[in-house]
């Protein structure tokens, strides 16, 4: 076993791994920041809603398709004269977090709104019958009731971001996709495409089970 | 204080309309019931009152206010002057009872030390001090009833719109609710809209009641009055639905007579001393008898057969009404 990982660099290793997690944490925080009153005008907005807006509506909705119906590995190709005047580089792991929250905050806007719906029509009438504002709606009983699906969304987009900076590697993002294209495929070290699949199984896993958990905390159905 | 004058409402895309020239005056401190099947339009008619639906056409006004007419900022300000309870209970399931019943106070910005006090008030109200910390989903039927009704009173509203609030309850539960009702009534003077589609509810707490059929109100009165003297089919059939024990009146050999009576004459031995004195067999073929709020009734359908039977009717006839 221990031939077969010999030629390995563990310390690039290290550095793309902590590449990733810089990567997925902070385009995640921007993505929710962006992609969450994205969801929730998409759902306020939305027909018999607390903030009809027929024709917002509709162009929010379109713009957000848009954006989804672009696979990742085109967007970040799309989007890099854009990254290059946001953040004045395309490469390394500054210039993969516009394109990854590009991509992913339009997903979890639509995550957002399936979870808003999922809270209950006659609960959201009874609090407007309270003679709440759209604010006290959407603070004091959307969000709070539609908490634990908007984790589990934030769950899925973070795995999804996972996946995208590994992609984002293929364009020189930084990070063990990149290790994983460059070592493991370009240069046939099979030993690093193991070990960069085997690292991203367990980041996976370990989201998933935290999202789980705290899930199931925040449930009082 | 609430009037509904010439109401419309039509939605898009729907056939009829929902609601079709209604007329109503709902008093101070009354409770008013709306009876109909679904469909009625009874739901929508009650949400007017506190502005969750516009009419098409028409005026619902609240103390002379038009409720349709208000800014949004004056309608928060009516919402929260008319409580309101649902068939879903409408809870947070984040909340705790507490938290649900501070909500009120909280949108209205209530200071936290008087929310805390004012929320320990109202569980103490509906009786539920014990189970202040619990989620609805620890919470039966009737204890989230409860905290509906708590709720919707924290803002100290005059009014408490009751949307089929017992209709999702079991027999035992819903009285248990409507005695609360009608003791909120009695002791705040709150002014109650109550719509259901069982006549039984009317019964137990409504002093006047309206009937709804099909986006009209086709019969109103007195509770008393429209159960005991029905006038349109709608309300027949509305009470017939009630249904009770089968009865053995198909196989009755002998005259059948429909007998209602109020008042003194049927709190008292009406029939035994009719049966003595005109020497008649009469048999209680099906009947209710009780009180609708503190008018005694009895209701029965009667088989006379050997006897007098023309003195038997001659004497139920001035006794009460009698009917086929």
């Amino acid at each position: 076993m221990s031939g077969f990982f010999a030629d390995i660099m563990w310390s690039d290793i290290g550095l793309a791994t902590l590449d990733t997690l810089v990567m997925v944490s902070v385009s995640l925080v921007l993505t929710v920041l962006i992609g969450l009153p994205l969801g929730l005008a998409l759902f306020l907005t939305g027909p018999g809603q607390a903030w009809e807006r027929r024709w917002l509506n509709v162009a929010l909705s379109a713009a957000v398709n848009v954006m989804r119906s672009l696979p990742f590995i085109i967007l970040l190709i799309v989007l890099i004269p854009v990254t290059l005047a946001l953040v004045g580089t395309s490469l390394g792991v500054a210039g993969a977090i516009v394109p990854l929250v590009a991509g992913a905050a339009p997903f979890f806007a639509r995550l957002a709104e399936a979870a808003l719906r999922e809270v209950d029509r006659g609960t959201i009438e009874a609090v407007q019958a309270l003679g709440a504002t759209t604010r006290d709606l959407v603070l004091r009983a959307l969000l709070p009731e539609a908490l634990p699906g908007l984790v589990a969304a934030t769950t899925v987009t973070a795995i999804t971001l996972v996946s995208y900076t590994a992609m984002a590697g293929v364009v020189g993002a930084g990070g063990l996709g990149d290790l994983a294209v460059r070592y493991g495929y370009q240069r046939f070290q099979t030993d690093v495409m193991v070990v960069t699949v085997a690292l991203m199984i367990v980041l996976v896993q370990i989201l998933q089970m935290l999202g789980d958990r705290l899930v199931r905390r925040l449930s009082r159905r | 204080m609430i009037r509904l004058e010439g109401v419309h409402k039509r939605f898009p895309g729907a056939g009829g309309a929902a609601l079709d020239g209604v007329n109503l005056a709902i008093a101070r401190g009354e409770v008013f019931g709306i009876i109909g099947r679904s469909g009625a339009g009874k739901s929508t008619l009650v949400r007017m009152i506190n502005g969750l639906e516009r009419p098409s056409a028409g005026r619902v006004t609240l103390d002379g206010v038009d409720v349709a007419a208000l800014a949004p900022a004056d309608l928060r300000a009516l919402r929260r002057r008319v409580g309101m309870i649902f068939q879903g209970f409408g809870l947070l399931s984040s909340a705790t009872a507490a938290q649900n019943i501070a909500l009120p106070l909280r949108i209205a910005g209530t200071p936290a030390r008087e929310v805390a006090a004012r929320v320990a008030e109202l569980l103490g109200m509906v009786g539920l001090t014990d189970h202040a910390d619990k989620y609805p989903a620890q919470l039966s039927g009737g204890q989230k009833q409860r905290v509906g009704i708590a709720r919707a009173l924290a803002t100290r509203p005059d009014v408490l719109l009751c949307d089929e609030a017992t209709s999702a309850l079991d027999p035992e539960t819903t009285r248990d609710v409507l005695a609360l009702i009608a003791a909120l009534n009695r002791d705040l003077g709150l002014t109650i809209v109550l719509i259901t589609h069982e006549m039984d509810v009317v019964r137990q707490v409504c002093g006047r009641v309206a009937v709804l059929h099909a986006g009209k109100v086709v019969e109103s009165g007195a509770t008393v009055d429209v159960v005991l003297d029905p006038r349109h089919a709608e309300t027949r059939s509305l009470l017939a639905e009630e249904g009770g024990a089968p009865s053995y009146r198909h196989s009755f050999a002998g005259e059948i007579v429909r007998f209602t009576a109020r008042g003194e004459a049927a709190a008292g031995p009406l029939i035994s001393r009719i049966a003595r004195e005109t020497g008649t067999e009469i048999a209680i073929l099906e009947g209710r008898v009780g009180h609708l709020g503190d008018t005694p009734y009895a209701q029965l359908t009667l088989g006379l057969s050997a006897g007098n039977i023309a003195a038997a009717r001659a004497a139920l006839a001035q006794a009460g009404v009698i009917g086929a």
